[in-house]
């Protein structure tokens, strides 16, 4: 998980219905957060659905997106190695939290079933594998959810205002935990906010989208 | 990928049969078919037809069921809902009206048949007391000539359906908020719910109102048991006359068939105009801009009125329990003698065949049918398009009459010599038990969050694996109750059975409505009960099942 990765935005250009919306040229680095910031309606959602690689039909984008230099514009969301974090844990309701670390895991891994108990151990929530999700607190939850992201092995990671629905003292906390794990695996992240605090905990550059 | 297959099959397997069978009741009905000997075209058919007693008295009582039904059905639900606040009493009717959804229409007709019939229960108890009667009275109550009890059993029926309908599109429409914009402009609750929620919401239930026209049009066994004998309706006449074993009454049952489809279009088409002239009352009545006047009889009318629906419904299946329970009831008395299990036992022997046949062919149609609706959503999801025009395919099967075109898919079937076997009629049903599983399932589907699919697929779940491990088990619930609306729908079917089965399949369904002509309640009482509940097993398999494989995931179960 320690390797170095690094994501290049070439020349990317999205429009709506042929008016332009974002234009973006820029390199993540290593460990490194790039933070997104502008009005509703600016295209934030739209670079991210880009990048993830959902796109709606209304939208034409130019460009190349490379991830450790392999371009992976054109790849099926699932195998573009991109990892991206909700406002909302979204732990999956029908799946135990066990069952939701184990969905991030890759296929191919083979000791499935210690390496969720190390993840568990780690998130402070060893025992907690065959709780309901639902009876989590927030806290416990928004970890589960970074941890299920980590296990899937991604190579850069989204970050959708991912603090936003956390109350004050939980927001600063985990703000601080998301980072320091995404920069210890050497993730190159973009981060979309509303909220100058979390582009100054994130300590990388800032984009203001018009 | 063989998703992008399943839209065209779904269109194939939907009007295939329909216009195959159509024009086989086409070509006969102008003499041609050369298995009996018609090798040119000729009217004799239609002068055959025309010649036949009665025959307009049959046109006209199919053409005024298929309105009238639909008026009285539409204005019940209508009304009710104006009239719904959404307190206790609104609740509860709700809760009332579902399960009757899953009754089958003969069951229903058998229960109102028992209800109001000469020596039924509610004549039972006003005799002798208020009516003097002491010998059951001489009236054609059941089966009268005008069809009204025909049309009668019909709305207990239709006005479920439309209901469940109106509360699927409402949301849609945000009623609240119009209905609490036009109080604020001092519309009472129900005029504003009338003149602010009304208007559109029609348009979204046009579809089901149509169905209704050309079922209550065109049914048959609803009319074997409640419509008139003398002459029948014209449905029921071309099932006499396609049954008939004089063979060359083929010819005359096939002209017969196409002035069905005459008469449901030509019912369409009255229901159409009528709607022009509706909207045309309504602009006026809404321009006009009364708040308050008539409040108050509208309200009373839409609480009464389903009230007095879904009570007679009950109370018709009430009257099956006690009849296959009664032993010696004699007229005026308003309880039998004694009770004994006595029917239930000597029927009970003979349940199992057409029992089983009912369970292989309803599972059968369903499954096939979830196969291809689930194929046709998730084509939807991955490719993104949605149908627009597929809509009406879909009412296709709901809306032409299944008279019209079950016999000519009979006379196909005997040309390509294939026998009546339970794969058939699984076919046949498919074409009725398809749309009702899409309709029930297309929304759940649509609407279950992106951000599912999304999350999945960013942590490394192809298509596949996305579609059997988050999108399946998330919409276990609808899925369960679109296969119970499915199987419902196949167990009520009756002419798809006895047509492409050649009555050598019987079921539950085709059991019961042969017992109408015999007359012997205890029996009737039986199997309109094992048929009523049949259905039921279904739902409460899909309200229990996902509280029992969920009861350890309050996420799943705040979806229920």
């Amino acid at each position: 998980m320690t390797q170095a990765h690094h994501l290049d935005l070439e020349n990317i250009d999205i429009r709506l219905n042929g008016r332009p919306l974002v234009a973006l040229d820029t390199r993540i680095g290593p460990g490194e957060v790039l933070t997104v910031m502008g009005p509703s309606g600016s295209g934030k959602s739209s670079l991210l659905a880009y990048l993830a690689g959902f796109l709606g039909g209304d939208f034409t984008a130019s460009g190349a997106v490379r991830l450790d230099d392999r371009a992976i514009q054109a790849l099926p969301a699932e195998e573009r190695g991109i990892g991206l974090l909700f406002q909302d844990p979204l732990l999956f309701p029908h799946l135990s939290v066990a069952g939701n670390l184990r969905f991030g895991l890759p296929r191919h891994r083979r000791d499935k079933r210690a390496r969720v108990e190390a993840a568990l151990a780690h998130i402070g929530l060893a025992g907690f594998g065959d709780r309901d999700p639902a009876t989590l607190s927030g806290g416990q939850k928004a970890r589960v959810a970074l941890m299920r992201l980590l296990l899937s092995e991604p190579r850069a990671v989204l970050l959708d205002e991912p603090f936003s629905k956390l109350d004050t003292q939980l927001r600063q906390e985990m703000r601080d935990w998301v980072f320091q794990h995404l920069r210890e695996a050497g993730l190159p992240s973009l981060l979309v906010t509303h909220d100058y605090q979390d582009a100054e905990a994130a300590g990388g550059h800032l984009i203001e989208l018009a | 990928m063989m998703l992008r297959l399943v839209p065209p099959l779904i269109a194939l397997l939907l009007a295939g049969p329909i216009l195959a069978g159509l024009s086989m009741a086409l070509l006969p009905a102008f003499g041609y078919l050369p298995a009996l000997g018609g090798e040119t075209l000729s009217l004799a058919p239609w002068r055959a037809l025309f010649a036949q007693p009665g025959l307009w008295r049959s046109v006209g009582v199919s053409f005024a069921s298929g309105l009238l039904t639909t008026a009285l059905s539409l204005a019940v639900v209508l009304l009710f809902l104006a009239s719904a606040a959404g307190g206790r009493f609104d609740r509860w009717m709700r809760r009332l009206v579902s399960p009757l959804l899953s009754l089958p229409h003969a069951a229903a007709a058998f229960g109102l048949a028992f209800l109001i019939a000469p020596s039924g229960l509610l004549l039972r108890l006003v005799s002798p007391g208020l009516s003097g009667w002491e010998r059951p009275p001489d009236l054609l109550i059941v089966q009268d000539p005008w069809g009204l009890a025909l049309i009668a059993g019909l709305v207990l029926k239709e006005v479920p359906f439309l209901l469940l309908m109106s509360l699927a599109a409402l949301p849609q429409l945000d009623p609240q908020r119009r209905l609490a914009m036009a109080r604020s402009l001092g519309y009472r609750p129900t005029l504003a719910w009338f003149k602010g929620v009304a208007p559109a919401l029609y348009p979204l239930i046009r579809l089901p109102v149509y169905a209704v026209i050309a079922y209550a049009s065109s049914v048959v066994d609803v009319a074997l048991i409640l419509g008139p004998t003398l002459p029948p309706v014209l449905s029921v006449s071309i099932l006499q006359w396609f049954n008939d074993p004089d063979l060359s009454r083929r010819f005359l049952a096939s002209a017969g068939a196409i002035l069905q489809l005459g008469v449901t279009a030509a019912a369409l088409l009255a229901w159409w105009c009528l709607e022009r002239l509706g909207a045309w009352l309504m602009r006026g009545w809404i321009a006009r801009g009364g708040r308050r006047r008539g409040e108050v009889p509208l309200r009373l009318a839409g609480r009464g009125l389903i009230l007095l629906t879904t009570v007679t419904a009950f109370l018709g299946l009430a009257g099956l329990a006690i009849n296959s329970l009664a032993t010696f009831w004699r007229f005026p008395e308003a309880w039998p003698r004694g009770l004994t299990l006595q029917h239930w036992l000597r029927v009970l022997p003979q349940l199992a065949e057409p029992l089983a046949s009912t369970a292989i062919i309803a599972l059968g149609a369903t499954l096939l049918a979830l196969v291809l609706v689930l194929a046709a959503l998730e084509n939807e999801q991955r490719h993104g398009r949605r149908p627009s025009r597929a809509l009406w395919l879909l009412y296709l099967p709901l809306i032409v009459p299944q008279i019209a075109f079950l016999f000519g898919l009979v006379v196909v079937m005997e040309y390509l010599g294939t026998r009546p076997h339970h794969g058939l009629v699984i076919f046949g049903h498919l074409l009725f038990v398809l749309p009702y599983v899409y309709l029930s399932l297309a929304e759940a589907y649509r609407r279950l969050d992106p951000r599912w699919s999304q999350l999945a697929r960013t942590l490394g779940a192809p298509p596949h694996e996305l579609f059997w491990r988050v999108r399946l088990p998330l919409l276990l619930a609808p899925l369960l109750t679109a296969a119970a609306v499915g199987l419902a729908a196949s167990i009520g079917q009756y002419l798809p059975t006895q047509l492409l089965g050649a009555g050598r399949i019987t079921t539950v369904t085709t059991e019961a409505v042969a017992l109408a002509s015999g007359g012997n309640r205890r029996v009737i009482g039986v199997w309109a009960l094992v048929q009523a509940g049949l259905p039921l097993v279904g739902f409460t398999l899909a309200v229990g099942l996902p509280r029992l494989l969920w009861s350890r995931r309050r996420g799943m179960r705040d979806s229920l």
